[in-house]
């Protein structure tokens, strides 16, 4: 049996709260145990910082609007120099793409950086199977997806009759169908209306035809959520997003959480996780007027313990933005004039893709920056608030080591906020540049790891050195001691492992592919019983509406690949 | 007893139906009887289970004749050309699963070669508009539910797609379209009277070759300037433009199917750049979406998995090893061969000897040529090698794109009686290729 | 020799060659489906071509005989198809306007009335075309 043990390095695991301690980790057979036999092979991390693999809660990395945006942006391809013919092929594909990679490089990529495991953010149902190819060509890092709900025709019926049971049903109907893992929401009501060429602007704004408001999809999705026990909460794109004087929608969105208690046998607290919380903390009436309302976001959540965010950085680059909300991509292609794709799914949801330039001289994306970072600076429980880019809306996920630069160094951040052109509105609209705290590697463990795997409900697998957790460990070249003063070699330590070890096999090294071990498609199995009033919907709903017939609708057992199921029973 | 499957896939057109019925007979080897499906699907299922099916590779022989020859003999006389081939193209995949097209992109990226499919001569230009310009567009039950105007322009639904009609657009009664046909627009834009105009509430016959004016035309209207509008414009008259305009801006949910006519005519992807934004202007008015009439079943499907694999869905030049490089014009299979650069050329899941212009047959036939296809084909009949595969939706499954990109999973419906599926055989030359280039390192 | 009437040609898909194709490209409802231009029949008149009979259609890149008929389709005086597949690619140019995409619709062909001449079946077009044909 394989037995690793990584000796003496800085140990940040918030989930055993050990604080930067020397210790040793033990592995056996891909799992963390208490020890190993003399036998074992020594890894030494001797002045190096040890931690969980990473976890991201909020990617877009698999599925047919990630690969449409690959395929519409050939020059997503061209202009990175570092990528063509800069990089020696690694591992055993090609590297391609910087906004939006190739399954290859995403895995290779995340690796790299010390994650072993993400969380696709959005399935349409319709195209399950088109995920799961993608995932079976994504090298290393296991991948769980969330199929999406907030503009289900099902979910819109059951909700506005008040039938959680039966929505319930329906939802753990699809999560076997789809072999999805939780419950996305985006644009409540929103994408549906848009199907119509409108949108809903607010929690009160009705759906057309359905007349369902969007605070009635949100509570009915929760209250399903909490029905079933799933392993994760709601995971809440709101309404509005992007727009100026938009984080009174968010204050409304995040308050009907008030109220609800998590109800799972998994560890989870919160009841609705709000992701990329950075588009949606906007004051202004305008252009113009635009500003951070961070601190307002940031004083609710922090008193809302049944709440979890990710920050959704802006990284100032460009990049190509992609979402379910397909009535925001149209309202932002009219502003940049850029290409446009959009795809509306039958009865299901949207989508639309803009590629996006947040050109750090303008000072709305210099606000926009300010903004994601003060997000993360304001936070009191950092088990509570993640790093995220909302690959690749923000930026790509490749960033995250320059956003964790940023939290962890006010020299850094002042340094980027020197360089803008707008760097006067930008700190006339934000309180950035009188932050000066400073996160320390243990935070960032929470916010990257612990905190993260615990909102998802896996923290006994993911995000944790703990005995019994899959032994995927990040050990970073980066003296948890001696800390650099120059803030650029935090920014490389965490862009390059020492060691990623994945299952107890070393994938990476010195920064380099090494291994290439299967990875898990992760989902979860609700068992509970038939529901035939729902199984009937269903039928009706494949005879008369769908363009696909039931038979195969739900993803084939061999189209899905080394499925690892979370189970829930369900009464 | 002969046993009914259900909700089988049809291998033909981009329609990508699932609805289809194929009792097969006691033992598995025969299709006795196929039904929900159109004319030209018949045939494929017939086909498969044929008594002339080719059943084994066969090797040409200096007479000029074809040997029989064992699979094991076909994945190694590929492999040692592969490796000795510095620009070797494969080109095709017009009917090839998923799984398939991705084991070939591991092929062409470890050989260091050419990767194309059919796309590059038939929506290829549609893929250069969507570069420049996007695309916004719908799953094709969007437009059974919800479209109340539909437009096909430069395609003819009633020839290549034949449930096209019926199943997904202008027939259908669906959530929000209960009446069916009574309740929309049907305009079709074409030079020729078909079938498909046959069945259209108007029909615009625009000069062949000048669509691009046609759309300019509209796109005026739409933006206010109906005014300055000349009284024909691409032999349509103008009382018809703006006829046809009005309709089209006041639709509730409009869908413009565009097909070869546009793509194989003068102006290639700019007639569909103009047609994106034609829609693109729709959208401040009303609620418009376009789509490809992709061909074949699969047809979108490589360009969906090769996406995925190097970021570029055609025309993949993949000698670099280190990174792909994608160009057409340059790196396309016709451009190619009539500059004859490349020095072999993989056929597979296509007839490149019937549906290529003669002058780049004849180029690609100067060197080393092998066809990977079920059937007899021109391709194969002047091919150095053979090597019959399982059909996709009859001996094999696999997850296939639809014209609007939604995967469906077909199924096998008789058993292969020993006949590799295109996956497997690939991978089989992959894994050589492992080997060869291995000693040779 | 009068002027020269130069003609449109497109080549496009129809469902009889969609069915032969599947039945096999060697097959007779392939030949029958394939060698045929589809005209009008203003076009036939000036070109003193009767229904049915076999013409000459040469374009810049090459020429095959194919069976005159009036179009079904409609097409208007000026413009001619010929289904895509064997026949049509005698003839269609291989040039691409740079996009991989050879000019299957709308180049000029002339067209001859050629009655004395025979069709050729697809494998010899093809086979002929690469030197490999060979007369039984």
């Amino acid at each position: 049996m394989s037995e690793l043990i990584i000796k003496n390095g800085y140990v940040f695991d918030p989930i055993s709260g050990i604080k930067g301690d020397k210790a040793d980790i033990a592995i056996k057979d891909g799992k963390i145990v208490d020890k190993v036999s003399a036998k074992a092979k020594s890894i030494d991390a001797n002045g190096k910082t040890v931690m969980a693999g990473g976890v991201d809660i909020h990617t877009h990395v698999v599925g047919p609007k990630v690969n449409l945006g690959r395929e519409m942006r050939p020059e997503d391809k061209l202009f990175r120099g570092s990528v063509r013919g800069g990089i020696v092929k690694q591992g055993k594909r090609m590297e391609m793409g910087f906004s939006i990679p190739s399954t290859w490089k995403t895995g290779y990529s995340y690796a790299r950086l010390g994650y072993t495991y993400v969380n696709e953010a959005a399935m349409p149902p319709l195209m399950a199977p088109h995920v799961h190819e993608e995932i079976r060509d994504t090298p290393i890092i296991d991948i769980s997806a969330m199929p999406v709900f907030g503009n289900n025709w099902f979910c819109l019926e059951y909700l506005k009759n008040k039938e959680i049971e039966n929505n319930a049903a329906y939802i753990a109907w699809l999560l076997k169908a789809t072999y999805g893992v939780g419950i996305k929401c985006v644009n409540p009501g929103g994408t549906e209306a848009w199907a119509w060429g409108e949108n809903c602007v607010n929690i009160h704004d009705p759906v057309p035809y359905f007349d369902i408001t969007p605070a009635e999809i949100i509570k009915g999705l929760i209250e399903s959520n909490e029905y079933l026990g799933l392993p994760h909460s709601l995971h809440l794109h709101g309404n509005n997003l992007g727009n100026p004087g938009n984080y009174t929608d968010t204050l409304d969105t995040l308050k009907l959480a008030e109220g609800y208690k998590a109800k799972n046998k998994f560890g989870r607290t919160q009841v609705i996780h709000n992701t990329h919380l950075q588009f949606h903390s906007y004051k202004g009436n305008s252009w113009g007027t635009f500003g951070s309302a961070a601190k307002e976001v940031m004083d609710y959540v922090n008193k809302a313990d049944n709440i979890t965010i990710d920050l959704g950085c802006v990284t100032l680059d460009e990049t190509t933005t992609m979402t379910a909300d397909g009535p925001f991509e149209h309202h932002l292609q009219s502003l940049n004039h850029l290409k446009w794709a959009n795809c509306d799914v039958e009865l299901e949801t949207g989508s639309g893709i803009v590629p996006f330039v947040y050109d750090k001289d303008s000072a709305v994306v210099g606000i926009q920056w300010a903004t994601g970072l003060e997000l993360g600076l304001y936070a009191k429980d950092m088990m509570r608030v993640f790093i995220t880019t909302d690959h690749p809306n923000a930026g790509p996920f490749t960033r995250y080591p320059r956003i964790i630069k940023w939290l962890m160094s006010n020299k850094a951040r002042l340094a980027t906020l020197d360089s803008m052109k707008g760097k006067a509105k930008v700190i006339a609209a934000t309180d950035l540049a009188s932050m000066d705290r400073e996160l320390n590697l243990y935070e960032i463990a929470m916010m990257t790891r612990a905190g993260p795997a615990r909102a998802l409900g896996m923290s006994n697998m993911y995000g944790s050195l703990a005995a019994g957790a899959d032994a995927n460990i990040a050990i970073y070249d980066l003296d948890a001691k001696k800390l650099p003063t120059d803030p650029e070699l935090i920014e490389e330590a965490f862009s390059k492992t020492a060691y990623t070890i994945k299952e107890g096999v070393i994938v990476v090294q010195g920064g380099e592919i090494v291994a290439e071990p299967p990875n898990h498609t992760v989902w979860t199995k609700v068992t509970m019983p038939e529901n035939t009033q729902v199984m009937r919907d269903i039928k009706e709903k494949f005879t008369k509406s769908y363009t696909v017939n039931l038979e195969n609708y739900a993803v084939f057992d061999d189209h899905v690949y080394r499925p690892r199921a979370i189970e829930v029973d369900v009464a | 007893m002969p046993k009914v499957i259900e909700n089988v896939g049809c291998p033909y057109c981009g329609c990508s139906c699932d609805d289809v019925r194929v009792t097969v007979s006691d033992d598995g080897k025969k299709v006795l009887e196929v039904e929900n499906v159109c004319a030209i699907g018949t045939e494929i299922f017939k086909h498969g289970s044929s008594d002339h099916r080719i059943r084994k590779p066969r090797l040409r022989q200096p007479d000029g004749s074809m040997k029989d020859i064992t699979y094991e003999e076909a994945i190694e006389w590929t492999a040692q050309h592969l490796y000795k081939a510095k620009k070797p193209l494969m080109y095709g995949f017009g009917s090839t699963n998923c799984e398939g097209q991705a084991a070939a992109a591991r092929v062409m990226e470890t050989a260091g070669g050419m990767l194309d499919n059919c796309a590059t001569i038939c929506h290829g230009p549609s893929f250069l508009a969507i570069f420049d310009n996007g695309y916004p567009t719908c799953t094709l039950g969007e437009v059974k539910n919800r479209a109340d105007v539909i437009v096909y322009w430069g395609s003819n639904p009633a020839h290549a797609h034949p449930r096209h009609m019926s199943r997904y657009s202008i027939f259908p009664r669906g959530f929000f379209t209960g009446k069916g046909q009574k309740k929309r627009t049907v305009i079709v834009v074409d030079p020729r009277y078909t079938d498909t105009a046959n069945v259209a509430d108007i029909h615009l016959r625009v000069k062949q070759g000048h669509d691009y004016e046609l759309f300019d035309a509209f796109r005026m209207v739409v933006n206010g300037h109906a005014d300055d509008l000349p009284d024909v414009v691409a032999d349509v008259p103008k009382e018809q433009i703006l006829e046809v305009a009005e309709i089209m801006a006041n639709a509730r949910f409009g869908t413009t199917f565009f097909g070869m006519g546009l793509t194989h005519s003068d102006g290639r992807n700019h007639n569909i750049d103009i047609a994106i934004s034609l829609t693109r202007d729709l959208n401040k008015v009303a609620k418009w979406t376009i789509m490809a009439m992709r061909g074949h079943y699969n047809i979108a499907g490589p360009g969906v998995v090769w996406s995925w694999t190097f970021g570029f869905p055609y025309c993949l030049d993949l000698t670099k090893k280190n990174y792909a490089h994608m160009n057409p014009g340059e790196t396309s299979s016709v451009d190619m061969a009539m500059r004859d650069e490349v020095d072999m050329f993989i056929n597979i899941g296509t007839d490149a000897g019937a549906h290529f212009p003669i002058p780049a047959v004849q180029h690609l036939k100067k060197h080393p040529w092998v066809t990977i296809d079920p059937s007899i084909n021109m391709a194969s009949e002047i091919s150095d090698l053979h090597i019959p595969v399982c059909i996709c939706g009859v001996d094999v499954g696999g997850v296939v794109y639809r014209m609007d990109n939604v995967p469906i999973q077909f199924r096998q419906v008789i058993d292969p009686q020993g006949l590799l599926d295109d996956e497997t055989l690939l991978n089989k030359i992959a894994d050589r290729l492992d080997e060869l280039n291995a000693q040779g390192a | 020799m009068a002027e020269k009437y130069i003609l449109n040609m497109i080549t496009q898909r129809a469902v009889e060659e969609g069915i032969a194709m599947e039945i096999g490209k060697t097959s007779p409802e392939y030949f029958d489906a394939c060698n045929i231009i589809e005209m009008n029949e203003q076009d036939m008149k000036k070109l003193g071509i009767l229904k049915n009979t076999n013409v000459r259609v040469t374009s810049e890149s090459g020429q095959v005989i194919v069976k005159a008929v009036v179009a079904r389709q409609t097409v208007y005086p000026g413009l001619c198809h010929i289904r895509q597949g064997v026949w049509a690619n005698q003839v269609v140019p291989p040039r691409t306007q740079s996009t991989g995409a050879p000019q299957y619709s709308g180049f000029p062909v002339t067209v001859e009335s050629a009655p004395e001449e025979k069709l050729k079946t697809a494998l010899q077009l093809v086979q002929g075309a690469v030197g490999m044909w060979k007369e039984v």
